[in-house]
């Protein structure tokens, strides 16, 4: 096995022990890397920040008592800014654009001893579920059945491919409606959206600040438990961080779900939905039930109007948090034409700076907040989130420990192929993650099995509100009971 | 709703973002196609129901109002992309 391939407890426990150099580790992800041009996955890369990062991981890990992601080579997702490294976003507006700080996040992680590979490609802002929208061009799934090009989903495309092709051993990704969940079942690995308020979202380019949320995208569930810890906590910085202290993630693994009461939401059983989705779900319950938890059939009633009503909210959202890339501060300006005043430098900025898909986010934001269609489209859709976070409420109440539900109503699709769709047609992948950002809960895609083509499927787990720990544990199960071993073969 | 070529103009004017008069006919077409399916919205009974505004049901943490952060212009400016003497540089606003 190349050390590249390892996973990040494996790979944890060899540095400790000294049978593993952080620099030798952090090599075999450099030519991963380097070799993995044709996935478009590293749109930035760092080496020599790398290297210098893994020099003194392996100092510290000399002197003993490292963290445990000390040394571990991650990517980090273009969304988070990195002190004095291109942070875009993905985005031809914020071209140029080198902070002069560092996201709570990756300071962390940078704290905890971890190395930056570079950073990771992903739709504009965020707003994509096909990595389509990306100034760079699409991130390439490393998952192939024919000789199309597949998307490795979005927004956190380029995380998602460089994990599963073993480009570093894991990634940051932020997810607003899907963004972590999706990519990691469009390529057969865990992502984790933490509760809201559990990881700082300072730092982090805003896209909907009610909904975004960052979490960890990893080869494992344990791995994830490990890189969640160092990733979350309290921060100042951010007013809707949680003053709450942070579990031992990992500790909580026990694999012993036995008596848990398991949610299976009947709104989750979508018209149209394939049938090799819904074999995977019955299975998925199937497994829960082996384990000795019980499964309970429960009603969610207003999942239907989720998509519509994220897609008044986050809009909204966005074109407030976006109004700041006017070509003053930072990133890209317009050249001018004579004559040309402050309001044709805003709108000609923007127009060359946004692409399409944001554009249209920002319109249909500034139009459903805009007088007299406020009250009928924003609050109206705020109201309908009410009821959807009631809903879960209501089952937790009920005595629900967890929710299983599939990640995704399909799997990956190729490159183009949605080019001509309606974007509202876009908007459906998010049609089981999207929900759980409404209601600011944690949930967990979890690679389960593969469909008839070859492609990895995967399951949502929903948890209840800061309970992460609980709901890793019932991951950690699931992922056991899968025996999910399947790697994309290499091509690349 | 649908949204017609004249509202499509007015709200490109108050997202600032330029849209030629060309484009206009397929950008309507296209917020109205998005605007339909938020009209599902509609058949939900939301009578008694409050907008939801805050995720978690915590008071927004609060701080004293003193300074905390500043004194470096040049790395404010930094990334500007016109900045003379200390200031960012836009063109002329008023006449």
């Amino acid at each position: 096995m190349n050390a590249n391939e390892m996973t990040i407890a494996t790979a944890r426990d060899a540095l400790r022990r000294g049978e593993l150099s952080a620099v030798d580790l952090t090599m075999a992800c450099l030519t991963a890397m380097d070799a993995g041009d044709g996935l478009n996955a590293f749109v930035h890369k760092t080496p020599e920040i790398a290297l210098e990062q893994a020099r003194a991981a392996d100092a510290r890990l000399a002197a003993g008592a490292a963290p445990a992601m000390c040394g571990i080579p991650l990517g980090i997702k273009d969304l988070f800014c990195t002190k004095g490294v291109p942070s875009q976003a993905g985005s031809t507006i914020l071209r140029g654009f080198r902070p002069e700080y560092e996201s709570t996040v990756t300071a962390r992680l940078f704290d905890a001893g971890a190395v930056m590979l570079g950073k990771l490609n992903m739709d504009e802002f965020a707003m994509g579920s096909s990595n389509e929208s990306s100034c760079y061009g699409p991130a390439v799934n490393p998952w192939k059945v024919d000789t199309r090009n597949l998307t490795p989903g979005g927004s956190s495309g380029g995380s998602a491919a460089a994990v599963a092709a073993d480009l570093c051993l894991a990634a940051t990704g932020t997810d607003t409606g899907g963004s972590i969940r999706q990519p990691a079942a469009f390529t057969g690995i865990v992502g984790i959206k933490p509760t809201y308020g559990r990881v700082s979202r300072w730092g982090i380019v805003a896209f909907a600040s009610s909904l975004d949320q960052a979490g960890p995208m990893t080869k494992s569930v344990r791995d994830a438990a490990i890189f969640l810890g160092a990733m979350a906590g309290y921060d100042p910085k951010d007013s809707t961080s949680a003053n709450l202290p942070v579990p031992d993630f990992e500790a909580a693994l026990t694999g012993d779900i036995r008596g848990r009461r398991i949610g299976i939401p009947r709104e989750y059983r979508m018209d149209g939905m394939p049938d090799e989705i819904e074999a995977l779900w019955a299975r998925g319950i199937d497994m829960m039930r082996d384990a000795g938890a019980e499964i309970v059939d429960i009603s969610l009633p207003h999942t239907k109007y989720a998509l519509p009503a994220y897609y008044v909210i986050a809009p909204a959202e966005a074109s407030s948090n976006l109004a700041r890339y006017d070509g003053v501060r930072y990133g890209h300006r317009a050249k001018l034409a004579q004559g040309d005043g402050i309001t044709e430098m805003y709108e000609k900025t923007r127009a060359e700076g946004f692409g399409p898909e944001v554009q249209r986010r920002i319109m249909i934001g500034t139009y459903v907040l805009s007088a007299g269609f406020y009250d009928a489209y924003y609050n109206r859709a705020r109201r309908v989130r009410a009821l959807i976070k009631r809903d879960f409420e209501l089952a937790f109440e009920g005595g629900i420990d967890a929710i299983l539900t599939p990640a995704t109503p399909s799997t990956a699709f190729g490159i183009g192929e949605m080019a001509s769709a309606d974007p509202v047609e876009m908007y459906l992948n998010d049609v089981f993650t999207v929900t759980v950002n409404l209601a600011g809960l944690p949930g967990i895609a979890v690679p389960v099995g593969l469909d008839r083509q070859g492609l990895p499927m995967g399951l949502q787990l929903i948890g209840r509100p800061w309970a992460e720990a609980d709901l890793l544990n019932h991951a950690y199960v699931l992922e056991r009971s899968a025996g999910f071993v399947a790697r994309a073969e290499k091509w690349w | 709703m649908s949204i017609d070529i004249d509202t499509a103009r007015k709200v490109a004017k108050l997202a600032r973002i330029r849209v030629e008069e060309t484009d206009l006919p397929a950008l309507a077409q296209e917020l109205s196609g998005i605007l339909g399916f938020m009209e599902q919205l509609n058949e939900v009974d939301v009578t008694g129901v409050d907008p939801m505004t805050s995720v978690t049901p915590m008071r927004l943490a609060r701080r004293a109002d003193v300074v905390t952060d500043g004194g470096y212009p040049a790395a404010v400016l930094a990334n500007a992309p016109d900045a003379r003497e200390g200031f960012f540089a836009v063109p002329k606003v008023v006449e």
